[in-house]
């Protein structure tokens, strides 16, 4: 399995580790809401088709990457990094230099 | 007579005489042979007993999907069982062993079993060993009783017990096309593709390449097929686009074009090169794939039909040609299709008497007539072998008039005196790779095989026999197209090499069995007889899945390479249904048997990496003996002369709460966290406040995993407002820099942080005891280090030698204590100017044994305590849970479970008795040693304590904390260790610090 990393293009799969499912929603830190909690730590989509993923390029850059990847058939329709538009954060980053 | 080498012929080296023993006997071969090969020309025909029966066995093919022929091959101590013969390359030395006999291959005991054959058939063992329902023996207790016993009795080659000292690797590859198979239809394939540029894997199992070019007889181009595959493979190799993989099997085919093969290196020499691998493990991954693996040719089924002497047509065809050596002298063949009469011919023109030709059509074209006749042999048409003769060699065989409408047989039945007879069921692309693809097989009723269907999401292209096209003329041009597509150019017509070959039609006639009385075997590894198949039928079993586990049919190491079609037909006709209704199925990966060896490969021996700490050579030259944690090389003690591992960790760690001791801390995880939002990033982190710790300050701090179970631990410092040096543990170093990544990539991306690795950047040197103050004060310039300067967390900077050094002033050892970070490159710099400036002092080296025993002795945990099971409560660790602001565990931490009275908390033992304790031991209330239970929690960790004259442990007990006082008992079946301990607090040492806070 070949996976695109925006930064360093097609890599093999060997280079990335699997970070998880990438539909979990982290509660607000201070939530007492246990419920909200226990979905966020265990509950785990498993779907025959098309499941977004966060892969890491441990091996290479160590972006997180959002990956959506068919569970069937293991093509991969897109990858962009978990940060979001990573140009935006970079610019964002550089006007907060003083 | 019995089979025998040529007198001419073959492409081995008649000049090369190869010694080897078999069975502890010798033998001589020529370069060039396999095992198989030399043996035959030796006159050997037994090579095995057969799985379940013992029946004697004999060669039934010449390549990969040998069933009977397996062998162990000895490479001093180390065995490898379960190795076809026909793969075995003789050198000189080599030593192979039979396999399941006793007490030798000729005299076997167990070949009693054969008399019982009705008891033996399909699912015997699920139904005589589902034991009685009641009784100390009930259900599968029964079969747990008898499985040792039949596990003996029936088998494979036992594998062995001496580590195995071969070297493996793996290799990664690309290219645009692969081509795997070297056959006529693989060569003009690798030939088209590269002269188009595209760069080229061309992978052959064989030592050579060529395929069936190898032994055809035939003629390309004007000369003999092998002479033009060897022409065609020598032009390719000096090629710089292309590279050439003999001996080398594509086993596996995965997603995204990612093809495994497995690369045999060096089996076939006598010594293999310095540093040479004996297996590579190949990861290759292709744009495009040409799949020409030929085809398998396929037994009939008929009683008798796995007496050695019986083999597949093409198999002797290519002994004869290929290896010189004739599978016998007065040869029958026995056949349902056109192919075989080539090999009779073969053997006619090699010096064997081809005696009857049986065929189970009534009418033979006129152009097998005239080949008939030219090999001058008996011809019977509309007949069919229906036993075979004589012990463990075979004498002759019987036929009888046969209608192949009905399967009927007729008139008298006829003995043919015979010592080897030719079977051949027509023939099976080898479609495993594409069907691994994820293609589905599409049955051909004419060529009564399954051909590979249209590639669906992989990229790959097949030829030659592969996809049913089993001339060498069709091979040559399906290959020279599939190249071309693969490499992406459009075929144009040229001139293709002209072959000359024997006439034949590829259709046979479908017949898979002849039914008659005695036992008729499908799958030959595994002593799968046709009875067996229609017997899974009659019990209910009509999936092909489930005849497939219930027989074992095709399970065996050959899987059922020879034996899937015939199975299937007569499954296919005991359901009334056609082959096609009934489906095949699926193959997976491995094509054929695979080293574990090659799969672990770098990951042992000496291609493993190694992390060195900067003073690693120090302490190699300083007597220490090095220890392997992780990829780190640690000193684990550094032994006087004499001296056992205790007495010298003892002496190390009894030195440094006496004087000073000093060691190696540089494989501590270091990360630099950095940026704005540090401070809060770490508070987010931490269980405990890190906002508030001020500059030139450390503490220690310990993190939880989202679910609020322990994570890790370790002191992180304050270099700067903005600037941090967190510390980890060394085995989790990497882990907790990718939780750091993971919650500023993903969950926090609005933090302004930036964290670095910079483990291997700094030389860390931990110096403790009463004494280390003033050897830091004897070495250290540029900063003061007494309390005032340096309390206790306190960080200064100073120089050591000439060396800036960076010192903060923490504890794991309990005594006064400091770490000296240095840059790597001046580690040992640093660390030999401390030892200098320490030896009036008495500082001595200590290892992990005394660090750890320091350690015990404090009661601090590690990796061993924080298994991923413990919570901070568990490790009293619950001081640290800061209440003012939430961090990573803390809204899971107080989950029910996780706060229950009777968890595993950590305590501390005292063996009563003064003997040692075992990591791993269980703790109990009272001690049974005759039926060990009751286990309250296990010890983590223990050693041999000098501070306290006693043999201590740290272990995990259920509600530990109000078992302190109580006593208990250790009880560690395993080792045969079971006594008396004391439960205690886990600080056993200087339980109020004086000693570290000076």
């Amino acid at each position: 399995m070949l996976i695109t990393c925006p930064y360093c293009g097609p890599r093999d799969v060997i280079e990335f580790t699997y970070q998880g499912d990438g539909n979990r929603q982290r509660p607000q830190p201070a939530s007492q809401n246990l419920d909200a909690w226990n979905a966020y730590v265990y509950d785990r989509l498993n779907p025959a088709g098309d499941h977004n993923e966060i892969w890491q390029h441990s091996g290479g850059c160590r972006a997180h990457l959002r990956v959506v990847r068919n569970t069937l058939t293991h093509e991969i329709s897109s990858t962009a990094f978990a940060r979001g538009d990573h140009n935006s954060v970079a610019r964002h980053r550089a006007e907060d230099k003083p | 007579m019995s089979p025998r080498r040529t007198e001419a012929g073959g492409r081995i080296d008649r000049l090369r005489t190869i010694r080897f023993t078999f069975d502890g006997a010798p033998y001589t071969g020529h370069a060039g042979d396999t095992l198989a090969s030399a043996l035959l020309a030796n006159g050997v025909t037994l090579f095995g007993r057969s799985f379940k029966y013992h029946r004697p066995r004999g060669l039934l093919t010449a390549s990969v999907e040998e069933p009977n022929a397996l062998v162990t091959v000895l490479r001093g101590e180390v065995r490898e069982p379960n190795i076809p013969a026909t793969m075995v390359e003789i050198y000189d030395g080599l030593a192979a062993i039979s396999q399941n006999r006793f007490p030798s291959l000729a005299w076997d005991i167990s070949a009693v079993n054969q008399l019982g054959g009705k008891l033996l058939s399909a699912g015997f063992y699920y139904k005589t060993f589902m034991g009685p329902v009641i009784g100390p023996l009930k259900g599968t207790r029964f079969w747990m009783f008898c499985e040792h016993f039949i596990r003996r009795a029936a088998g494979l080659g036992k594998a062995g017990t001496a580590p195995d000292t071969a070297r493996y690797e793996r290799m990664n590859a690309f290219c645009d096309v692969l081509v795997v198979g070297s056959g006529p239809a693989g060569l003009m394939a690798a030939r088209a593709a590269a002269d188009q540029g595209a760069r080229v894997i061309l992978a052959e199992l064989e030592p050579h390449f060529g395929g069936s070019a190898n032994w055809s007889g035939e003629t390309i181009d004007g000369m003999p097929a092998a002479d033009w595959a060897a022409r065609a493979a020598g032009q390719l190799e000096g090629r710089d686009n292309v590279r050439l993989l003999p001996r080398t099997t594509v086993w596996g085919y995965y997603d995204g074009n990612t093809l495994a093969a497995l690369e045999r290196v060096t089996d076939h020499k006598e010594t293999p090169g310095k540093g040479e691998s004996r297996h590579r493990y190949w990861t290759i991954r292709a744009k495009s794939v040409v799949l020409a693996t030929g085809s398998l040719e396929r037994p009939l089924v008929f009683p008798g039909n796995d007496r050695p002497g019986v083999m597949l047509a093409h198999a002797a065809e290519r002994y004869a040609i290929e290896y010189g050596v004739l599978p016998g002298d007065r040869i029958g063949l026995f056949t349902n299709n056109d192919s075989a009469y080539r090999a009779a011919l073969a053997l006619k023109k090699a010096g064997a008497v081809v005696v009857a030709i049986i065929d189970v059509r009534p009418e033979l074209s006129s152009e097998m007539r005239k080949l008939a006749g030219e090999t001058e042999a008996e011809i019977l048409s509309g007949h069919a072998v229906i036993a075979t003769e004589g012990g463990k060699a075979l004498s002759g065989f019987k036929v009888q008039r046969f209608d192949m409408v009905n399967g009927a047989l007729s008139g008298d039945a006829r003995s043919i005196h015979a010592d080897c007879l030719l079977m051949s069921g027509g023939w099976s692309p080898t479609i495993h790779l594409a069907s691994q693809a994820g293609a589905k097989a599409e049955w051909n009723e004419a060529l009564q095989a399954f051909l590979p269907p249209k590639p669906t999401t992989q990229q790959w292209i097949g030829a030659g026999a592969f996809t049913g096209s089993f001339s060498t003329a069709e091979a040559i041009a399906e290959g020279r197209a599939a190249g071309l597509s693969a490499a992406g150019a459009t075929a144009t017509p040229a001139a293709l090499p002209a072959v000359e070959a024997a006439p034949g039609d590829p259709d046979p006639a479908p017949v898979f069995e002849i039914k008659a009385e005695g036992k008729s075997f499908v799958d030959f590894q595994h002593d799968v007889t046709a009875d067996d198949v229609r017997l899974a039928h009659r019990e209910g079993f009509v999936s092909v899945e489930h005849l497939k586990r219930y027989t074992t049919l095709g399970m065996a190491t050959d899987q059922g390479k020879s034996s899937n079609i015939p199975g299937l037909a007569i499954m296919a006709e005991a359901l009334g249904k056609p082959i096609p209704q009934v489906g095949t199925t699926r193959f997976r990966p491995p094509f054929s048997a695979v080293s574990i060896g090659s799969l672990a490969a770098e990951r042992f021996g000496d291609l493993k990496p190694e992390r060195l700490t900067p003073m690693h050579d120090w302490h190699v030259a300083n007597g220490a003996t090095m220890y392997s944690a992780g990829l780190w090389y640690r000193p684990m003690i550094y032994g006087h002369p004499g001296e056992t591992i205790e007495q010298a960790y003892v002496r190390e760690a009894r030195g440094t709460r006496e004087s000073a001791g000093i060691v190696d801390v540089s494989t501590l995880g270091k990360i630099a966290v950095q940026g704005p939002d540090a401070a809060e990033f770490l508070d987010r982190l931490y269980t405990n406040m890190f906002s508030t710790l001020a500059v030139g300050k450390a503490r220690y701090g310990l993190m939880l995993r989202e679910d609020g179970l322990a994570f890790d631990d370790g002191t992180t410092w304050r270099l700067g407002q903005q600037d941090f040096l967190m510390t980890t543990t060394t085995a989790n170093a990497g882990k907790v820099m990718q939780h750091l990544e993971y919650f500023l990539d993903v969950i926090w991306p609005a933090l302004k942080v930036h964290v670095t690795s910079v483990t291997d950047q700094w030389a860390g040197a931990a110096i403790g005891g009463p004494k280390a103050r003033q050897i830091l004060a004897a070495c250290v310039s540029g900063t003061a280090v007494d309390n005032a300067a340096l309390p206790f967390m306190g960080i200064v900077h100073g120089e050591i030698a000439g060396v800036p050094v960076m010192i903060c002033r923490l504890s794991f050892s309990g005594e006064m204590a400091f770490e000296v970070y240095s840059g790597a490159g001046y580690g040992t710099h640093v660390w030999e100017a401390l030892i200098e400036a320490g030896k009036p002092f008495g500082l001595v080296t200590y290892g992990l044994e005394a660090l750890g025993t320091m350690r015990i002795e404090k009661g601090h945990v590690t990796g061993a305590e924080i298994d991923g099971r413990t919570t901070a409560r568990d490790l009293h660790l619950d001081w640290m849970l800061s209440k003012k602001k939430p961090f990573i565990g803390s809204a899971m931490m107080d989950r029910e479970g996780l706060i229950a009275p009777d968890r595993l908390e950590l305590v501390g033992i005292v063996s009563l008795d003064n003997q040692p304790l075992n990591g791993g031991a269980h703790i109990v209330e009272e001690l049974d040693e005759a039926n060990p239970h009751g286990s309250l929690g296990h010890i983590t960790a223990c050693c041999y304590s000098p501070a306290l004259g006693k043999y201590i442990a740290l272990a995990l007990v259920k509600g530990g904390k109000a078992r302190r006082g109580t006593r208990a008992y250790v009880s560690d079946p395993l080792r045969n260790r079971f006594g008396p301990v004391e439960i205690v607090s886990n600080h056993f040492f200087d339980p109020d610090g004086s000693r570290m806070h000076g």
